[in-house]
């Protein structure tokens, strides 16, 4: 089968390349016809045929976000529909013309054919625009928009199809906007989170975003556990993406869990309101309170000074709303040193009716620890009651550094609190091995160590609840899982009977005594780190206390940072709100009064 | 003889290229359609609500389809030259059989009920039409004399007219395009062929007037104006232009075809597939997919080149060009060019018989590449 011999073309040049040429020619143009098509369809008509496209689609019903409430029930945090108004401008502006031209269809089908004069279109478009007009008015006023406003936004985004005309508006407005029924308005369905007590568990709470997304505190913490499951559903939408029909139901919203905190709101109020009073009188720059169940170990308040208003955030500064009292440590100063006692007696080094030589200056590694004034003899309480540096530095010095350290420990200090609150810190705790004597003294007037003030408390609770320390937590919860033993009974016990004498006339806390309990407690003046050493007249006024003293049932840490009113001791300063929040708590909890000397002038201010 | 030819006389074929001969197989075209076939099954799966058994179904077929393309291609071209007339002729008898006797479904006439399959005859002509005119003219020569024409008219216009009047337009069409690429292949004048297109537009009246049927002269109104009957006669192109216009540049991703999903788009898995995957990748996707069509039609244009008679050559040629018209009509009816005619996309819509011939055709293709014969030195 050879060409030569076989059926050669009469012309020998003319095996019809040329046609397959033309051929291949031809389909170019023809491919080049469905391409330039193509393009055509899909590049310029692309918006037109996208808009009359029907489709189906996935849309969320979005859920409720958990509510936050308080230990008795009453909300903290809660979201309410809040929906947001859209309008289209491009689809505002488009219909003016269809609506004619539909207008017309519907007349001619009406009376027969008779198409529409050039005035009557007119009339027609007119009375279309006026009555749109109308309505334009109409949201301005609902919405307090201020008249015009709605056509302003036409002109300057004629091309944009999602312009949000109000955000969370009430509920009542959305529907009534519903109801004029313009195409290009659309209602999102949304929520508002609503914080019924504002600024007095900001710091605790965080707030979301707009996206209604925890930002900071426990709404950021327990962000997932709030969060609900939106649902969905699938819908058929026409080319403008407005709904015509649900097709099913895939999943209903789920809203989210609730949250129930350990704070009672009435101690938190209370705790908010002498704080804020506080700063103010000492004009302080910051402070921070926390009250805990010394029996449970839950934070019943957690109070912040200054704050903000979670409702109506605006320009926040990030010192706003930092929780300074999980999140900012500072040195305990001299609120450890029942510690140290403690720490003492508990392992023989000291026993109660030893006394101690306080002239006023002791040396230590070519360093002198003083005191305010020359106590002379002290015996143990004494030192507590006058808060003597000399008389616990001499304890500390007593002890093995490893078993002084380990005691630290065991409290908690360097350690995080782990109520788990985002940015809780852990404090600072110096490393055993290169302290030196020194150090150790310091150490036992709570320097070179530092807490936060939730830290502090929690310390507190092993004098509390009779050598137990007990972990802490924001949530509710019936028992304390985590406790251990860090003191016997009979070495808490003795502390808190000496801290009761701190509390007295000649002690460094007076201001701290409540009507009708007992308290135990030890101040804490604190003199401020900074970047150059110690400043001589700044301060944190400390004081950390705990009552009623027979069983105690509270222990309330107040931290006032830079008080600049003239007074700055943690006696003056600190034990004050310690004392009236004190008060207000163990009124508020209904705890049985131990101490009968005062208990008239109590019966006597609950009667008048 | 020409030079090349001679050059690879002196070429020694190596081991792979003598298992490839001895397979018969033209791996450039094996791999094109392969890819095709493989895309076929991902935008079937798409088009067909994503029912995993269309798939297995479809991929049956295909896979027969490719062992019968592989088993013609083993046929030597001289066989296929020696029974064209024989083929054609049962071809013909089959098609007055369906004239006669022929099985009814949707308002066509078009297939034979052999009890445990459909056979629809009218597929086999889109092969056996260009064998026997290539057949026919082969043994005379070229170009034809002007009785030579009037008899192969004849012979293509018997077959078109016995399927346009079951009535199936579109393999009509294909069938008279691959008679006719036979004959304008054969060299056929050009003064000729503008005549005939000159006495085809005077007849066009008549043919409107008297040959068309209702339904027929609809759709080519429809293709004018969609809009006239959005809901009637112009559904499906209006439906296809939306799904085709919103997929844009881009596509909107593979099962991301909305328009399909709750069957806006009639016949999505079928003759109207294109839409689906224009609307699920874009203009790009589309570009992608007539490269591919290209590079088979331009694959077999090569062939046909190569080819070493008479007969080869003008079937295949005849058969690379009846592809294309398959493709261009085909695309050209779902993109509002051309008036609906019952063409399936090739090698990608869903259905078994003219994927069979596509891939027959494409082994006598093969065939033709891998068995030529070298004057020896």
């Amino acid at each position: 089968m050879l060409i030569s011999n076989e059926n050669k073309p009469r012309n020998q040049a003319n095996d019809f390349s040329g046609r397959r040429r033309f051929l291949l020619t031809f389909i170019m143009t023809c491919m080049a016809v469905l391409v330039v098509r193509g393009i055509h369809l899909q590049v310029f008509k692309k918006d037109y045929l996208q808009d009359k496209s029907k489709y189906v689609d996935t849309v969320s019903i979005s859920s409720y976000r958990g509510i936050i409430e308080d230990r008795n029930g009453e909300p903290l945090a809660i979201s309410s529909p809040a929906p947001s108004i859209i309008i289209s401008p491009k689809e505002l502006l488009k219909d003016d013309e269809s609506v004619v031209v539909q207008m017309e269809k519907q007349s001619q089908k009406l009376h027969g054919g008779e198409a529409l004069s050039a005035s009557q279109k007119a009339d027609v478009l007119a009375a279309y625009r006026n009555e749109k007009l109308t309505k334009f008015r109409q949201m301005e006023k609902w919405l307090n928009l201020p008249s015009g406003k709605i056509d302003a936004i036409l002109g300057e985004k004629k091309t944009k199809s999602f312009v949000y005309l109000a955000k969370k508006v009430s509920p009542g407005v959305a529907d009534q906007i519903k109801d004029l029924k313009i195409a290009g308005v659309d209602i999102r369905r949304e929520f508002k989170r609503f914080y019924p007590s504002g600024e007095v568990t900001a710091h605790l709470l965080g707030f979301t975003d707009a996206e209604d997304v925890g930002q900071v505190g426990l709404e950021q913490k327990y962000e997932s556990r709030l969060k609900g499951t939106d649902g969905k559903k699938r819908v058929i939408k026409d080319g403008l993406h407005q709904v015509i029909a649900d097709v099913e139901n895939i999943s209903s919203p789920v809203p989210g869990k609730n949250l129930v905190l350990s704070i009672d709101q009435r101690i938190q109020y209370l705790a908010y309101k002498e704080l804020q009073n506080a700063v103010k009188v000492n004009k302080a720059k910051s402070a921070a309170l926390i009250v805990l169940d010394s029996k449970t170990g839950e934070v019943l308040a957690a109070v912040n000074q200054p704050s903000f208003n979670p409702n109506s955030k605006q320009d926040l500064k990030e010192s706003l709303y930092r929780n300074r009292a999980i999140t900012d440590i500072f040195e305990p100063g001299s609120t450890v040193k029942p510690f140290v006692v403690a720490a003492a007696l508990e392992g023989g080094y000291i026993y109660r009716g030893n006394f101690f030589d306080t002239n006023g200056v002791f040396e230590v590694d070519d360093h002198t620890v003083r005191d305010v004034h020359n106590y002379g003899m002290l015996d143990v309480e004494g030192v507590l009651k006058k808060s003597s540096n000399i008389g616990v530095a001499k304890m500390a010095l007593k002890m093995p550094v490893n078993y002084f350290w380990r005691m630290y420990s065991k409290l908690g200090f360097g350690e995080s609190p782990a109520t788990g609150f985002p940015g809780e810190a852990s404090g600072h705790m110096p490393d055993a091995k290169r302290m030196r004597d020194f150090d150790r003294a310091t150490l036992s007037f709570g320097y070179g160590v530092s807490v936060s003030a939730m830290q502090l408390a929690r310390s507190y609770t092993a004098l509390a609840d009779d050598g137990i320390l007990h972990s802490v937590s924001l949530l509710k919860r019936d028992e304390d899982i985590d406790a251990k033993r860090v003191l016997s009974q009979k070495t808490a016990r003795t502390v808190r009977k000496m801290l009761e004498s701190v509390i007295t006339k000649d002690g460094t806390a007076y201001e701290a005594r409540v009507d009708g309990y007992r308290v135990a407690g030890k101040t804490g003046t604190v003199k401020k780190a900074g970047a150059h050493g110690y400043s001589p007249d700044s301060y944190f006024a400390v004081f950390a206390g705990l009552a009623p003293a027979s069983d105690p049932r509270l222990v309330v840490v107040v931290m006032i940072d830079e008080p600049s009113a003239g007074q700055y001791y943690g006696g003056l300063v600190s034990a004050p709100v310690f004392a009236k929040v004190m008060a207000g708590s163990l009124r508020i909890l209904g705890v049985t009064p131990d101490q009968e000397n005062t208990m008239p002038l109590l019966l006597a201010r609950k009667g008048g | 003889m020409n030079i090349e030819t001679r050059r690879e006389q002196f070429h020694a074929p190596n081991v792979v290229e003598r298992l490839l001969s001895k397979l018969h197989i033209d791996i450039p075209l094996f791999l094109c359609l392969l890819i095709i076939s493989l895309l076929s099954f991902v935008i079937l799966y798409s088009a067909g609500s994503q029912d995993i058994d269309l798939i297995i179904r479809q991929a049956l077929r295909v896979g027969l389809a490719f062992l019968l393309m592989v088993v013609l291609a083993h046929i030597d071209p001289y066989q296929f030259k020696h029974f064209s007339a024989v083929l054609f002729g049962i071809g013909i008898i089959l098609l007055i059989a369906v004239f006669l006797m022929g099985y009814t479904g949707k308002g066509a006439t078009r297939w034979l009920d052999l009890g445990f399959f459909r056979f629809q005859p009218s597929e086999m002509l889109k092969i056996t039409t260009p064998m026997m005119i290539a057949w026919y003219l082969a043994d005379h020569a070229l170009p034809p004399r002007p009785m030579q024409l009037l008899i192969a008219g004849v012979l293509i216009i018997i077959p078109t007219l016995l399927i346009a009047k079951q009535p199936d337009l579109g393999t009509a069409i294909l069938v008279a395009s691959s008679g006719a690429a036979v004959l304008f292949f054969a060299g056929l004048s050009w003064r000729f062929l503008l005549a005939i297109f000159a006495s085809l537009s005077a007849f066009t009246p008549i043919l409107w007037n008297y040959l068309l049927h209702d339904y027929q002269r609809a759709r080519i109104i429809t293709l004018l104006n969609p809009e006239a009957d959005p809901l009637g006669n112009g559904y499906h192109i209006i439906q296809s232009k939306i799904a085709i216009g919103s997929g844009g540049v881009y596509g909107k991703g593979w099962l991301g075809s909305k328009q399909s999903e709750l069957e806006f788009l009639p016949e999505s898995s079928t003759d109207f597939i294109f839409a689906v995957f224009a609307e699920e990748f874009g203009l790009f996707g589309c570009l992608g997919l007539l490269t591919l069509y290209l590079l088979v039609i331009g694959r077999c244009l090569y062939i046909a080149s190569q080819a070493q008679d008479t007969y080869s050559r003008l079937l295949a040629s005849s058969l690379a060009f009846t592809f294309f018209v398959y493709v261009f009509v085909n695309i050209g009816m779902v993109i509002g060019i051309l008036p609906v005619v019952g063409v399936p996309l090739p090698m990608i819509s869903y259905g078994g018989t003219s994927i069979v011939t596509l891939l027959a055709g494409f082994g006598i293709l093969m065939s033709i590449q891998t068995h030529k014969k070298f004057i020896p030195g």
